[in-house]
Parts: structure tokens; sequence; C-alpha cells
């Protein structure tokens, strides 16, 4: 027997086996461990427990007059309230739901018809659509025209024409009293 | 050029355009490394995980901290108390600066004692001495980050070393400042100077290992391999050996992070910095305490230099000495085992400066300023005196003859397995 | 015991332990819940604690780094917590006329400090500064023993040879022994809802113990996750220690 060790001369079939057992039941075990000490830094990513908690959004409603939009600001996005005229009301509910490419009734969509609320953000890819001041493009269906990729969006915030997959997003939000709503 | 030891073709592929899978064999697997290194050995690679760790958590850390001085602690406070796991992040990284410094520190005394500095590994030392005085300066601007008390006066003091420099002191400082005080502008580049000088650490951790692999390790013997019968294949053996000396690193290291996460630290950190009101009594990070003892010793005078001048040098200098150590020292044995005198004089080094730490911590004041003085000049005797001298007059225990004849040795007291 | 061991140990190992301690009275040594290798808050002294902090501190010191939806920590509920909030106002807007407004505080906002500002609080305290007692347990030494003294530690008179400034009063535990802060609790100074006779020591332990949760309220996460942790490195460590002894076993 020289002195000169090499991991070759390790390799006795009796022990051998042994130490394969414990090598692999050892590095299993660490590799383990170290994937398990990954998730803190993943998660350490996800929002934190104050914006989770962020506050909701209390809107009074009074000033809105009948056909006008206003954009109010809910977890840092934008949302539409739209105080929709009698036209714009019937508009959407005429519509043939089955037609459209995210069948969804007006009656779901709003709760009161006289408001739709909508988070405004196409969603396509996350633009703001147009629509919201008078002098904007509204798109041939009334509603709101998406300037980055042409999406058109009718009075209930439905996706009618262009490429986005849904419908505007509607967030939970409940009637205070007539005046005033809270989102979120 | 393509290494005949790849059998699998997809490795063969890459490793004959990209070698990585040589260069790891060649340095991480059939590395020869000499067969007797005990686990003082082990700190080297223990300090490139801290580092590792440190870089990881600091990076995750970065992504929730402000570094502007109206949100700073209040954005520290946000990590603790509302990101997911926040605490363990922060934690982690306020631990892992104390484990670091205790590896290093414990890496370069192993070094002093068994003379791993000497030719034909002078680069490798100095490299790992530009490694420390990085780490200090990572240290301290990462310390002012947190805007509390200490990090703010810590930072206050610290900066004022600089005003000791004749004629342009005070311009340094207010350079250093961007203002005329240690303000938003400070923390702001603090932060940029934090994040990046991890990044200059680990570049010289890599030209450090160059310079290690090159003429591989030193040994506890101190003597150099003579072939092959020295050495051991880095894996298994380094491998499994350094596994387990992390092992039992991360039990200390977390015991602390889970238990005690708070026992390095200073109170007064946790109090929002004020500009207007000094602490009653502040000390640096332990880490740095020797340090302070040296730069507070100076109480007097020489001639026309004022005493902070020689105090700033002096703390300087306490680190550049290191740089020259391998030429002061003039043995031509490397290992305390076989140097009786330079093991008693490293050992009397290693208390003085617990000494100067201990002393660091203390406010000077009575005896303690003596005791400062004593021990600092102890420090630069041992370096400027004794290792010189004691290389001379000293007498070295006989050689053995190759670390595989002492190795067999010890080998047939204990009984070999084959 | 622990942190004696741990500090021995360091303080042998680094020769730097804890900073030299200052010549006061040692702190009277309390059994807390949070202490040690399962410490862990309960939660009727934390809703006691609350109410002493609540109608006796929460007058002169804020605990600006805690919102009130933190105090779900302590067991509220979302109605309890929405209450406590609304008590206080907050400043809010722009508003569309832009101008800036008062509205009642929600579970999200911070709790509102009882002065704007240092100078305010100054002002109303005799040049008197009363801290922010987020971080108190954790910014003073001695900590969570610290703050249990000085609560209990005031004397009547102060020792012969003691003159005390004008408007200051003796603690045993505080550095120098003036302070400024009049002797804040008082027998019965508060009705616990859970029926708890108010007595110094039980109103000091009980705040002692809500300002411990409030500067460390990730303590039970922590230790909880750290068992589990250490126990895992254990076992991790003992194989590898058994693989480098099969390792190595062949080479000597």
């Amino acid at each position: 027997m020289t002195d000169k060790a090499t991991p070759a001369s390790l390799d006795h079939p009796e022990d051998g086996s042994r130490r394969d057992f414990l090598l692999i039941t050892t590095a299993t075990v660490g590799a383990v461990g170290a994937a398990l000490a990954a998730w803190p830094f993943i998660d350490s990513m996800n929002p934190a427990a104050d914006v989770l908690a962020l506050a909701s959004t209390d809107v009074d409603l009074s000033p809105v007059q009948e056909g006008q939009r206003i954009t109010v600001v809910w977890r840092g996005k934008p949302v539409f309230i739209s105080h929709r005229t009698a036209k714009e009301i019937e508009e959407a509910r005429a519509v043939k739901v089955e037609t459209l490419p995210d069948p969804q009734t007006d009656e779901e969509r709003a709760q009161n018809p006289e408001w739709l609320i909508a988070v405004g953000i196409c969603t396509h890819l996350g633009c703001i659509p147009l629509g919201q001041k008078s002098g904007d493009l509204r798109g041939e269906f009334g509603g709101w025209f998406c300037p980055c990729h042409g999406s058109v969006y009718d009075t209930a915030g439905r996706i009618r024409k262009g490429p986005a997959p849904t419908n505007l997003e509607v967030p939970p939000y409940t009637f205070g009293d007539d005046n005033t709503i809270r989102i979120g | 050029m393509a290494n005949p030891k790849w059998i699998d073709a997809t490795v063969k592929w890459i490793d004959y355009r990209l070698p990585v899978f040589t260069f790891v064999d060649h340095h991480l697997v059939d590395y020869p490394t000499p067969r007797n290194l005990n686990y003082w050995w082990n700190f080297g690679s223990l300090a490139g995980i801290v580092l590792v760790i440190m870089i990881a958590t600091g990076i995750f850390l970065a992504m929730s901290y402000t570094p502007h001085v109206d949100h700073a602690f209040a954005s520290v406070e946000r990590i603790m108390r509302d990101v997911n796991y926040g605490w363990l992040m922060r934690y982690l990284h306020m631990n892992g600066a104390t484990m670091f410094f205790i590896v290093v520190y414990i890496h370069i005394f192993r070094g002093l004692y068994y003379g791993s500095y000497k030719a034909p590994r002078e680069l490798l030392w100095i490299i790992g001495v530009l490694i420390l005085f990085a780490m200090m300066a990572t240290a301290f601007v990462g310390y002012v980050l947190p805007w509390g008390q200490m990090s703010f006066w810590g930072a206050t003091v610290i900066t004022n070393l600089f005003s000791a420099i004749p004629l342009v002191g005070p311009k340094i400082v207010t350079w250093l400042w961007g203002g005329f005080a240690v303000d938003n502008p400070t923390l702001n580049r603090f932060f940029a100077l934090h994040y990046l000088l991890p990044f200059i650490i680990f570049g010289l951790v890599f030209v450090h290992l160059w310079a290690l692999h090159s003429h591989k390790s030193s040994n506890p013997l101190g003597i150099d391999v003579k072939g092959e019968q020295d050495t051991i294949p880095f894996h298994p053996y380094y491998t499994a050996k350094d596994s387990l000396g992390l092992g039992v690193f991360l039990i200390v290291y977390l015991a602390f992070v889970f238990f005690a996460p708070d026992f390095f630290g200073e109170p007064d950190n946790y109090i929002e910095a004020n500009p207007l009101q000094t602490p009653p009594h502040i000390v640096p990070e332990w880490y740095f305490l020797p340090f302070y003892a040296i730069l507070r010793a100076i109480t007097f005078d020489i001639w026309f230099i004022s005493a902070k001048l020689i105090g700033v040098v002096m703390m300087f200098g306490s680190i550049a000495v290191l740089l020259v150590l391998p030429w002061l020292d003039t043995s031509k044995v490397r290992s305390a085992r076989f140097r009786p005198l330079y093991k008693q004089f490293f050992w009397l080094f290693f208390v003085d400066c617990l000494a100067l730490g201990y002393i660091g911590a203390n406010p000077p004041e009575g005896l303690f300023v003596i005791a400062g003085q004593v021990a600092t000049f102890w420090y630069f005797f041992h370096f400027l005196v004794i290792v010189p001298v004691l290389g001379k007059l000293e007498r070295p225990r006989p050689l053995p003859e190759s670390i595989s004849a002492a190795v067999t040795r010890r080998g047939v007291k204990t009984g070999r397995a084959s | 015991m622990r942190r004696i061991a741990l500090s021995a140990m360091v303080a042998l190992a680094l020769g730097a332990g804890p900073a030299a301690a200052a010549e006061t009275t040692p702190l009277p040594e309390q059994d807390w819940s949070f202490a040690g290798l399962f410490g862990h808050f309960e939660e009727p002294a934390l809703k006691r604690g609350f109410a002493v902090y609540n109608q006796v501190c929460a007058s002169c010191h804020g605990v600006n780094g805690l919102a009130y939806r933190n105090l779900a920590g302590i067991g509220l509920d979302e109605n309890q917590i929405a209450e406590i909030a609304a008590e206080k106002e907050v400043e809010d807007g722009p508003n569309d006329e832009g101008d800036l407004y008062m509205r009642p505080a929600r579970a999200a906002d911070f709790i509102v400090p009882p002065f704007a500002n240092e100078q305010a609080a100054r002002a109303a305290n005799n040049g008197a500064y009363p801290p922010d007692l987020t971080l108190i347990v954790k910014a003073r030494k001695g900590g969570a023993d610290y703050l249990y003294g000085l609560l209990t530690g005031y004397l009547e008179e102060p020792p012969a040879g003691v003159t005390l400034g004008e408007g200051m009063y003796y603690n045993a535990y505080f550095p120098g022994h003036q302070i400024a802060m009049p002797p804040p609790i008082s027998e019965g100074g508060v009705d616990f809802e859970d029926g708890t006779p108010a007595t110094v020591e039980q109103m000091a332990h009980d705040v002692t113990t809500f300002l411990a949760w409030a500067a460390s309220p990730e303590l039970e996460a922590r230790k909880r996750l750290g068992l589990k942790v250490l126990i895992f490195l254990v076992v991790l460590t003992g194989m590898l220690y058994a693989l480098k002894r099969q390792v190595w076993s062949k080479l000597h």
C-alpha cells in the first residue's frame, strides 16, 4: 500500500455502497435545505404587509354629472367612474352577450346601471385607454379606445374589438349611500 | 486540447469550447492539496461563503431600502415589519457582517501563526490585506445606512479622521460629505459605495484565489509539498471537511440570527439619527474596536505633528504594516510549530489584539489611556522589532523531512485503516 | 442565563464584549414570556399593556412605527381596530379643491402621535422630549428589564445628598437618576377589561410586554423558524460529520 490516496483507491465495493448511501442522503438533505432557504428571498419580493393593507379609496359621486367620467386612483391604478346616460345604458344592454369576445351582461358589470366602475387598464398590455375626457377618441362603441394597440371597449367596459382578451376589470366596490362609493 | 477525461458528449462539446469542466476539475476536484491541513484552514472557504451570503441578502435588502435621510430609518423598520421575511434578510445581513469579520480575523491569525505570508505567497497575503481593507470600508459605509444614532455619529467621527491631513484635510472632508455635515448626499453616496464595494471584494477574492492556486496552500508544517505523496485531491477530502465546517459555522451564525440578533449591535442604533445630539458613549462596531483603541492611544503632540494626525496615521498604519510583513519576517521557517519563541510571541500578540479591543470598547479615561498606549506600542513593536529580530536569533526546531513522512508517523500511532 | 453564557463566550473569544456597563443599580430581572428559546407573547398581557399605553403613555409618547392594522398582532379584530383608529384624525388630501383636510384614521394609517413634531412635544413638556416608544425596548441597554425598572424605580425622596433639578424626579435606573418624566403609573390607574388588578407592577409588566412586542413583532415567527432551522442544521451537520469521517478514514 502506497501513501498515495486517490478516490479510485477508495472504491472497495462493500464500503463504497455505504459511502454512496451516506453521500446521497447528505447531499439530498443539504439540497433540500438550500432550496427551502431560497424561499424567504423570493417571498421578500412579494407585496409587503403595508402594500397589501393599502387603504381603500372613498369617492364622492355627487359632483359627477350625468355623461361625465372621472378617474380616481386605487392601489396605484386608475379607476374609471362613468356616470352613464340613459342612451349609454341602453346601448350596453342591447348587445347580444353571446357574440362578445368575453361574454358578460351589463347587469353583471354594474351594480347600479347609472354608474360603471372599472379599472382603467387595457387588458391587452396595460396601457390606459382614452375616453375619459369629452374630447377623447372613444371608439365606435362609445366606450373607451386604447391608443396602444387599438382595443375598443363599449360603455360597459367590455372588449368589442382589437387584441385585448378580456373586459376591463371591475374592482370590488360598495355604495355607501347614494353619493359615495368605497373601492376596495 | 480536448480533455480526455470527459466521456459524456455534451460535456465534451461544451468543454472543448469553454473549458468550465476542466476548470472545475482542476481547481476544485483534482486540485492537489496538502494532506495535513487542519480545521484552521476551513476559514478561507467560509469567508468566501459569507461574502456570497452578504451579497445575496444585501441585494434583496436594497430592493426595499430608501437611501434618504427622511426615509432611511423608517424604510429599515418597514423591512423589519412589513416586507415578507424582511427581518430575516436584515438580521442575516447584520450578523453576517459580524461573522464575516470573525471568520476573516481567524483566517488572518492562522496565516500569522503558520507563516502563510512567506515566500512565495507574499502577493497572496498582500491581496488578502487589501480584501480586509475593502471589507472595513464596506462595513463602515454599510453601518451608516440604517441612519440610527450610531450610524450618524460613526460616520461623522470616521470621516472627520481625514481632517487630520495637513492643509487639504478639511477640504477632503467636505468633499467626502458632499456638504458641510454628514447629510443626505453622504447617505446617498455611501449607499452607492456599499453596493459597489462588495463586488470589488469579489474581484479581489478571485485574484486571491488565483495567487493561491499558483503555489497551492501552505500547511501546518510550513514545509513545501515534495511530491504526489504529500497531497490529496481536494475532492472528496476537503469538500467533505469544508462542508462539515460550514455546517458548524451555520449553526453558530443562525443561532445568533434567530435567538440573539441584536447581540453584537448597539441599542443606540435603534434611535433615529439626530444631528443635534451625540449619544453619551459612542463606540464603533466590535470589529473596529482594536483600531479605534489605536486611534485614541496618542494623546500627545510630537514636535509640530498633532496627536490627531499621529492617531490617524497609526490606525491606518496598523493595517499597512501587514502589507510589509513578508519582508519584516526574517525567519526561514514558516510554521510556529517549529519556532518555540515565535509561538509565544504570537500568543502574546493575540492577547494584545484582544486587549486593544477591550480598551476600544471603554471610555478613554484613567487606566484605559495608559493601557491603550502600552497595547498600541506592543502592536507595532511586535511587527517592527520582534518579528525581524526573532528570525535572526531564534533556533528553530528541526523540520520534518516531508509532509507524508510526518503524517505517516502520526498515522502509525493511531493505527492505520489499510 | 443563555445571554450571560453567550456574553461570556463572546467576551472571551473577542475580548471585546458589550461596552462597559455604566455604574447604575443592577436591573430587576423579570421573568418575560418572550425570553428564551420558546419565547412568545401572551395575548392578555399584550392587550392589558396596550390599554396602559393608550390610557397613560399615549398622552406624551407616540408609537410611530406601528400602524393601527398592526394591532391585529395583539389579538384585536378588524372592527376593534377600526374603532380605535377612528378615535383619531389624520390629514389627507389634497381634495379636488386642492385643500388638505382631516379625516378619521383607518387601519392602514400609522398610530397618530400625541404631538405633531419634536418642537411641539418639548413645548408641552417643559423642554423635555418624550421619546417615541416603538423601538424603546431595543433602543435601551437592558431592554425590557430596564424599562420595567424605570417604570417601577421612582423614589419619593431622593437619597441624602442628591438635589434634584426643577421639575425633575429621582429614578433608581435612569442614567444620571434625574428624569423629567413624572412617575407615569399609579395603583389602579387603568381599568383592565379582564379584571386583573391594576397594581403598579402588573401595569409595568404588561406595558413592557406590549412595547417589547412593538419593538420586535417578528419575535415569535423568528424563534419558531429558528428552532426548525437549527434542528435541521444539527441533523445535517451530524451527517456531514459522519461523511467526513468516512471519506477520511481511508487516508490515515
